[in-house]
């Protein structure tokens, strides 16, 4: 067995723009997400909007705002065990990520 | 006791040669299994051919060259294996389905079990860069030295050796399994394994520019992809399509240029060069792919060039039927090149205006527009409405968008015969 991390990735102006019912809607397809793949799910979280995101660099600098500007950003990740990318790639499918998609990395494992 | 004849040097080296073109994937499908490591499985596999050559003299060409071959590597592999356990892991272990037998139970049966599916699915796994998979496929499924793969994409050897490195590091840590996909996946697998095959055939067809032995090869390679596709997954309606296509538009390679190299327009092609044997058989292929709803893209475009290969004449050409199969293929495979293809088979079916209008529909596509094609389909039609003044202008604006030299003299010679 493997981990992988699911990184969501999303536009966050149309997560603005979203009514109750949208929420409520994604609120669903993530419960149904986690009830399907509940075994294999080791952990996951959703993230506040990158608008409350502080960046702090190498050298010391403090910053207001993600690290990267990108207009998909990060909005939450389940870590995952799976067999092999075949199988992670299976759960990911199902992972909702209605204004964007989802992206696989390998966890690294030090033994 | 019989005397054994002992074959001569050149009959080992042509066995061994034939061995490397028809069995290289087998074999190191095989190893693979055993070493669950490519670098390690080429390496093996590579010793192995390098033995059949000093050992095949003395003890005779074995009479199933792939099952030598393939007990040599594994072999290697496994003293390999045994005399250094640990300095070899530097990348994951490949993982292989756990509920087959295991390497050394299997090296104990009288048949190698078939791995080849596996390679084909792992070389061209979705996850991997379309430039990797072609990669990876000439290199572990055709055998070819990363030197050649690269002089087959015109980039340097260090850039190849870094694109196959980078890949194999990737199947390996992100856990791509050496595994036939589950039978769900199948279908959009086996698509991605047909796009790696078609455009190896269609680099090595049409050479975007310069010439070279290399570009003959690829055509040959895909040949010999698609046929191993075909022997494995012989019910596969893509795999027959994409086989059909191959063969009938390889077959008419011997009429599309002259002794001098010069390019023969499919019009003025001798048919009599074409080749009959592999026209029947792709056109055999084709009814067989036709035969699943809806055809497939390549279905449809193997259809397309079994109806140019059956035509007596270009004159007896079944236009109307091309007009129809174009139709189709726009309609599953939405394209610009699909569609100036259609526009001039409507040229040949219903007149040169009529081909001359479905041109100019195209013009304002932003894919067409430095698209030779269409300025030499314009010539065309406009030189056969006697528009010779808008031909001459047509014909000198797609010498400017050509950069192979074969296609460059053949519009050359045509501006010169245009009448003054």
């Amino acid at each position: 067995m493997a981990r992988y991390l699911i990184l969501i990735h999303g536009d966050e102006q149309a997560d603005e723009s979203a009514t109750q019912a949208d929420f409520d809607a994604l609120m669903a397809a993530h419960n149904a997400f986690s009830a399907k793949h509940g075994p294999a799910i080791l952990g996951g979280e959703a993230l506040q909007s990158t608008k409350t995101a502080t960046s702090i660099r190498s050298d010391g600098t403090i910053t207001d705002g993600p690290f990267a500007e990108v207009k998909e950003a990060l909005g939450g990740y389940y870590l995952v065990q799976a067999a092999d990318l075949d199988e992670a790639i299976a759960i990911a499918k199902d992972c909702p990520a209605p204004n964007g998609g989802v992206e696989v990395r390998p966890i690294m494992e030090f033994e | 006791m019989t005397a054994i004849r002992l074959p001569a040097p050149a009959e080992v080296a042509a066995a061994v040669a034939e061995a490397h073109r028809r069995e290289w994937a087998f074999v190191l499908a095989a190893t693979v299994r055993v070493t669950r490591d490519l670098d390690l499985a080429e390496e093996c596999v590579q010793d192995a051919y390098a033995g059949a050559l000093s050992a095949w003299p003395a003890s005779g060409i074995p009479a199933r060259t792939g099952a030598w071959l393939t007990t040599a590597a594994r072999n290697r592999a496994l003293d390999l294996l045994r005399r250094d356990q640990t300095a070899r892991r530097h990348l994951p272990l490949l993982l292989d389905d756990p509920t087959l037998p295991g390497p050394e139970s299997a090296l104990d049966a009288p048949d190698i079990p078939d791995d080849r599916l596996r390679l084909i699915f792992t070389c061209c796994h979705p996850g991997l860069a379309v430039e990797a998979q072609v990669a990876l496929t000439l290199r572990l499924l055709c055998g070819l030295t990363t030197a050649e793969v690269a002089r087959a994409f015109l980039v340097s050897e260090a850039t190849m050796a870094a694109r196959i490195t980078r890949a194999k590091k990737k199947i390996a840590t992100a856990r791509i399994p050496y595994r036939v996909p589950s039978a769900a996946d199948l279908p959009t697998r086996v698509e991605a394994v047909l796009t790696v095959v078609h455009l190896l055939y269609t680099t090595g067809h049409t050479a975007p520019s310069g010439t070279g032995l290399m570009r003959a090869d690829l055509v040959q390679r895909s040949l010999d992809l698609a046929r191993m596709l075909r022997e494995l997954l012989p019910r596969d309606a893509g795999v027959a399509a994409l086989l059909a296509l191959i063969l009938l538009t390889d077959a008419r390679s011997g009429g599309r240029t002259d002794d001098s190299g010069r390019q023969i327009l499919l019009a003025d092609q001798d048919r009599s060069l074409w080749d009959r044997h592999a026209i029947i058989e792709g056109t055999h292929l084709v009814r067989e792919a036709l035969r699943s709803r809806p055809p497939s893209r390549y279905a449809l475009m193997a259809a397309i060039a079994a109806v140019h290969s059956e035509a007596p004449s270009w004159e007896a050409t079944d236009w109307a039927e091309l007009v129809g199969l174009y139709d189709h293929l726009l309609a599953t495979w939405p394209s610009p090149v699909v569609a100036l293809n259609r526009a001039v088979a409507v040229g040949f079916a219903h007149g040169p205006l009529a081909g001359l209008l479905a041109v100019d529909e195209l013009s304002a596509e932003p894919q067409l527009a430095r698209y030779a094609y269409l300025a030499v389909a314009r010539a065309e039609f406009l030189e056969r409405l006697g528009r010779t003044v808008e031909a001459r202008l047509a014909f000198t604006e797609a010498l400017m968008l050509t950069e192979n030299e074969t296609e460059r003299s053949f519009l050359a010679d045509r501006l010169a015969a245009l009448p003054h």
